[in-house]
C-alpha cells in the first residue's frame, strides 16, 4: 500500500506528462503483480466493488477519535474532504504500520459488499488501525468510491508500455472490456494470453479538423462519410455469442435487443464498429428519442416499437476471428460491405459521400443537418484502424458546432419546486490536467435525469463551499449555446451565451470532454 | 463579583488594574503578549511587555513608544493587581499574562505553543482559576508532526530542488516563523538568502543571542549567484510578485499549520506545504487546559466556539470570549 500511496502523492504533485509517465513506469516495474493490477484498475477510473456508507464511516471514525458527531461535522467542513477528515482524526498508530498491500486492502473493501454493519465496521476499523495517515487517506478515498488521480487512461497505457516493453496499442487493447485486477491479468498484459472472449478493440477516434480540408491533399485519397449523431459502439460476434460495447466501454448488449437478435446473422469471429442510431422510415430520428433508451437496463416492447435502433456500420475490425485493423480502410470497407449486406437490417452500411472536389464536398457538408447528421467524417483510404485519438488519418468535419462536451464540476440547489434538489450546475473543460469552468446551466435534463444527477452529487460531494458542492469529474454533458464571449468571470477565460444542457453524455468519459483549445477555436468564427 | 478581565470596545480590560491586554485601540496602558501586528498596535501611551519582546514592539509601535519591560516571572503590582509574564513559546519574547487579584488568578495565553523550539523561550505552564486560551487550530484534525521530521522533509525538498536546478523559496511569517525555519534547516546544504522583510527580525533574534545560520539579503546577491543551490526565506506576501522573477526556475513551499490540510493547500494554490506551526495543536491545547487546573476556560481566536462547546461537554465551565481578534485566518497565509 505504501508504494501505491507514494505514487498517488507523486502523481498529485506534478503536472508534467513526462514525469507522470516515469512515475507510473517505475511503479509498474517494482510493484507486485497483484498490486500493479489493482493500480491499473484504480488509475483507469474503476472503483472497488464494495464500499461503506459515509454516515457509518463518520460514526466509526468519531468513536475511534473519541469525538462527538457535531465535532466531526465541524472538522469535515473545515477540511472539505470527507476521506481526509477521517485520516486526520484517527488516533496515530503505535509504531510502524504493518504494511498490508494495495491488493489486500482493495479486497477488504470489496468484502464490504457482502458484510452487515458490524462486519463492515470490524474490517474498516482494523484496517485503519494498521495504517499511517497517508495510507488512511487513500484507503478512505477507496472505501468511499471517491479515489481520483490526475492521470488519463492514455498515460497509464504509456507507463505500462514502458514498464512491460509491450507496444502501447497492444496495452490499450488488452485493457479493453471486462477484466478483474488479478496477478494473472497483469501477467496477461505482457504475454497477451487469456483474453476474454468479448473483449472489444480500442476505438479509433478523430480530431476536429482545424484548417481547410482542401489542405488534406487529393480528395481521391479520402473517404467521406456522414458523421451520425448516435452512440458509437462495437458489435462483437464470437463463438456464437454477441457483445455490444459503447464507446464509454459499457457493455450494453441487453439494451439493444434488436441488434443482439440480428447479430446472430453475422459470421462468427466478426467485429463491427458503428453508430447505434434511432431509425425510422429510412432516416435517423432525433437523438433525444435515443435518449429515452439510453438509461434503461431493459427495454419494453412499446419503446422498442417507438424507437427502433439500427447499427450504422463504419468499419470492420475483425473477420474470421482475425484482427483486420492493420488492413487499409479501402480493403476493410469492402469486407464490411459484404458482411453488412449479407446480414441486412438493422445493420446498415454507412454510405460514403462522393464528391469530385473539396468544394463540392463542402457544399454537401452543408446539407448534413437536413440528413440528420452533424457533418462529415474524413478518413484516409489507405489508413489502418488506429488506437485512440491520433492525428492524421481521421478527421471530423462538423457543421459549425454550437456545443461543447463539458464535465460537471459543482452544483447548487435549485429554487422554487426544485429547492430540495441540486439542479444548478457548473461545467468545465480541460486546460491541461485541470478543469476550468466554461458555463453554468440549469435546464435541459428530464426529471428522472435530474434526480439521478442529484443523487450522484449527494453521494460524491468532495467539498461544500458555501452553497456549492463540488463533485469529482465524472459526468459529461453536452452544452449547447448561442455564442462564445471572452469572460473574466470564468476561469477558462470564455463564457458561452445562453447555455443549456443538450444531453447527458453517458457514453463519454471525463477525459473525452472538450479542451480549452477546442473552445478557443470556436470563439473566433462565432463573433 | 465582576470578572477580573472583560472585553470592552478597546480590547481585553482589567478594571481593577486599569490596563488592557493586546488592545486593538490606543489606550493608556497596554500589556502586549507578543509583537505580531494583531496584538501589538501603535498609539497607546504606555506599553508593558517581556524584555525579550521590547525591540520587536518598538519596531511595530514606533521608536518613541514608551515601553517598560518585565523579566519572565517578575511580578509587578499595578493598582493593587499583581501582574507577571510567562513564556508562551510562540515567538521570541512572546508571553502569557498572569493577573492576580484578591487570590483569584487569570491567565491570558496570547498565542502559544508547547513543542520545543530553539529560537524561543520554552512555554511555561501556569496554573490558574480562569484561563483565556487561543484556539487558532482548535479542531481535532490539527495534530502536528514532529518538527524534526518536518525539517528533514524541508531539507530533502531543498536537495531535490538543487538537483532539478530550481531555487527553493520557503514562505513563512517574517517575524518568528522565518527565524524558526532558519534555525531548523540544514545550513550545510547550500547558501541561505532572505527577503528584506525577514532580515530585521533575524538580526533582532541574533542580538538576543539566538543562534541562526548566516543569511544573505536577496537584494545584495552577486550577479553570478547560483540561485538553484540556494534556499530563500520569504514572507507569504512575496509569492507571485515580480520580486520572484529573479529566481527564474523556482519551487515554492509554505511552512504553516494550515498545511496539514490538503484542501487548504489546494485552495491556496500551494505547490508544497510543510506543517510547521507556532500555535498549539488540538492535543496540546487539551493538555494545557487540563494541566492549568482552571475551573473556567474562555476561548478566543479561531475555533473558539468549537473548543468552548467541546470543553463544556467535558464538564468544564467554558465559553467563547467575543473579541475582535481575527486570529491567523487561513486566508492570511500565515
Amino acid at each position: 500500500m505504501k508504494r501505491f500511496v507514494r505514487l498517488f502523492e507523486a502523481l498529485d504533485g506534478t503536472t508534467a506528462t513526462k514525469e507522470k509517465i516515469a512515475l507510473l513506469r517505475a511503479y509498474f516495474e517494482e510493484a507486485e503483480p497483484e498490486d500493479a493490477a489493482w493500480a491499473v484498475w484504480l488509475l483507469s477510473g474503476n472503483k472497488p466493488r464494495g464500499s461503506a456508507n459515509r454516515t457509518r464511516l463518520a460514526a466509526w471514525a468519531g468513536e475511534e477519535a473519541g469525538i462527538a458527531a457535531w465535532l466531526f461535522d465541524e472538522c469535515r467542513s473545515a477540511v472539505g474532504d470527507f476521506a481526509e477528515t477521517i485520516a486526520l482524526l484517527l488516533p496515530k498508530v503505535d509504531g510502524s504500520s504493518t504494511g498490508s498491500s494495495l491488493a489486500e486492502n482493495a479486497c477488504k473493501i470489496e468484502s464490504l459488499a457482502v458484510l452487515d454493519e458490524s462486519g463492515q465496521r470490524q474490517v474498516v476499523t482494523e484496517a485503519w488501525r494498521c495504517m499511517d495517515g497517508a495510507e488512511r487517506l487513500v484507503f478512505n478515498k477507496l472505501v468511499t468510491g471517491s479515489f481520483r488521480v490526475g492521470v488519463s487512461r492514455d498515460l497509464v497505457v504509456r507507463g505500462l508500455s514502458e514498464a512491460l516493453g509491450v507496444p502501447r496499442d497492444e496495452i490499450a487493447h488488452r485493457l479493453m472490456g471486462d477484466w478483474r485486477p488479478t496477478a494473472a491479468f497483469f501477467a496477461s498484459l505482457t504475454d497477451g494470453t487469456t483474453a476474454p472472449l468479448d473483449r472489444p478493440y480500442p476505438f479509433c477516434l478523430a480530431h476536429p479538423i482545424a484548417g481547410d480540408p482542401a489542405d488534406l491533399g487529393l480528395i481521391e485519397s479520402w473517404q467521406a462519410e456522414w458523421k451520425w449523431d448516435g452512440i458509437r459502439a462495437q458489435v462483437i460476434r464470437r463463438n456464437g455469442a454477441t457483445a455490444i460495447w459503447s464507446r464509454g466501454e459499457e457493455l450494453v448488449t441487453d439494451r439493444y435487443p434488436e441488434i443482439e437478435r440480428a447479430s446472430r446473422l453475422l459470421p462468427d469471429g466478426c467485429v463491427l464498429d458503428g453508430e447505434l442510431l434511432p431509425w425510422a422510415a429510412g432516416a435517423p430520428m432525433p437523438f433525444n428519442q435515443l435518449q429515452r433508451r439510453i438509461g434503461r437496463k431493459t427495454v419494453g416492447a412499446k419503446l422498442l416499437a417507438e424507437v427502433p435502433v439500427v447499427l450504422m456500420a463504419y468499419d470492420l475490425l475483425e473477420s474470421d476471428g482475425e484482427d483486420r485493423r492493420h488492413l487499409p480502410l479501402s480493403e476493410r470497407r469492402d469486407r464490411l460491405a459484404a458482411v453488412v449486406n449479407e446480414a441486412g437490417h438493422p445493420f446498415l452500411l454507412s454510405p460514403t459521400v462522393e464528391a469530385p472536389s473539396w468544394e463540392d464536398l463542402r457544399t454537401l457538408q452543408q446539407t448534413a443537418l437536413g440528413r440528420g447528421a452533424e457533418g462529415l467524417m474524413l478518413k484516409r483510404l489507405d489508413s489502418p484502424y488506429g488506437v485512440g485519438r491520433r492525428k492524421g488519418a481521421w478527421w471530423k468535419w462538423k457543421l459549425q458546432p454550437r456545443s461543447v462536451d463539458a464535465v460537471l464540476m459543482y452544483a447548487l440547489r435549485g429554487s422554487g419546486s426544485r429547492a430540495s434538489l441540486f439542479t444548478d450546475y457548473a461545467f468545465g473543460v480541460w486546460k491541461g490536467h485541470e478543469l476550468v469552468t466554461i458555463a453554468k446551466a440549469y435546464s435541459g435534463l428530464t426529471n428522472a435525469e435530474i434526480r439521478e444527477v442529484d443523487a450522484f452529487i449527494r453521494a460524491n460531494t468532495l467539498e461544500k463551499i458555501g452553497p456549492a458542492r463540488t463533485v469529482p469529474p465524472e459526468l459529461v454533458f453536452e452544452i449547447g449555446f448561442e455564442g462564445i464571449q471572452k469572460s473574466t468571470r470564468h476561469k477558462s477565460g470564455f463564457a458561452v451565451r445562453f447555455p443549456r444542457i443538450l444531453r447527458w453524455r453517458r457514453d463519454k468519459r471525463p477525459e473525452d470532454a472538450d479542451t480549452i483549445e477546442t473552445v478557443a477555436a470556436l470563439f473566433e468564427p462565432l463573433e | 463579583m465582576s470578572d477580573l478581565l472583560r472585553v470592552t470596545p478597546s480590547g481585553l480590560y482589567c478594571e481593577e488594574g486599569d490596563f488592557y491586554i493586546d488592545p486593538w485601540r490606543p489606550v493608556e496602558r497596554a500589556v502586549v503578549t507578543h509583537a505580531h501586528s494583531d496584538h501589538a498596535r501603535p498609539g497607546s501611551k504606555r506599553y508593558l511587555c517581556a524584555s525579550s519582546c521590547a525591540s520587536f514592539v518598538r519596531l511595530r509601535c514606533g521608536q518613541d513608544a514608551a515601553i517598560s519591560c518585565l523579566e519572565f516571572g517578575e511580578c509587578r503590582s499595578i493598582n493593587g493587581v499583581k501582574l507577571s509574564l510567562h513564556p508562551a513559546g510562540h515567538i521570541l519574547g512572546s508571553a502569557q499574562v498572569r493577573v492576580e487579584h484578591r487570590g483569584e488568578v487569570w491567565v491570558v495565553t496570547g498565542d502559544y505553543k508547547t513543542e520545543p523550539d530553539p529560537t524561543v523561550e520554552a512555554f511555561e505552564l501556569v496554573r490558574c482559576h480562569t484561563l483565556i486560551t487561543e484556539c487558532t487550530f482548535g479542531l481535532p484534525v490539527y495534530r502536528w508532526p514532529e518538527a524534526q521530521a518536518e525539517f528533514e522533509r524541508i531539507n530533502a525538498w531543498w536537495s531535490a530542488n538543487q538537483s532539478a536546478g530550481r531555487t527553493s523559496v520557503l514562505m513563512g511569517y517574517s517575524l518568528g516563523k522565518a527565524q524558526r525555519l532558519l534555525a531548523g534547516v540544514d545550513a550545510g546544504l547550500g547558501p541561505i538568502f532572505a527577503h528584506g522583510a525577514v532580515l530585521g527580525p533575524t538580526q533582532a533574534y541574533r542580538d538576543q543571542g539566538i543562534r541562526l545560520p548566516p543569511v544573505r539579503p536577496v537584494s545584495e546577491a552577486p550577479l553570478d549567484v547560483e540561485w538553484s543551490r540556494a534556499l530563500v526565506v520569504a514572507p507569504p506576501g512575496a509569492e507571485a510578485t515580480p520580486w520572484m522573477r529573479r529566481f527564474r526556475e523556482s519551487a515554492t513551499a509554505f511552512a504553516s499549520g494550515w498545511m496539514a490540510v490538503r484542501g487548504i493547500k489546494r485552495r491556496r494554490g500551494v505547490e508544497r506545504g510543510f506543517v510547521i506551526s507556532d500555535h498549539v495543536d488540538w492535543p496540546a491545547l487539551m493538555d494545557v487546559v487540563s494541566a492549568a487546573g482552571a475551573s473556567r476556560v474562555l476561548t478566543t481566536h479561531g475555533y473558539s466556539a468549537v473548543v468552548a462547546k467541546h470543553l463544556s461537554e467535558r464538564g468544564l465551565n467554558a465559553a467563547p470570549l467575543e473579541t475582535q481578534f481575527r486570529g491567523e485566518a487561513e486566508e492570511e497565509g500565515v
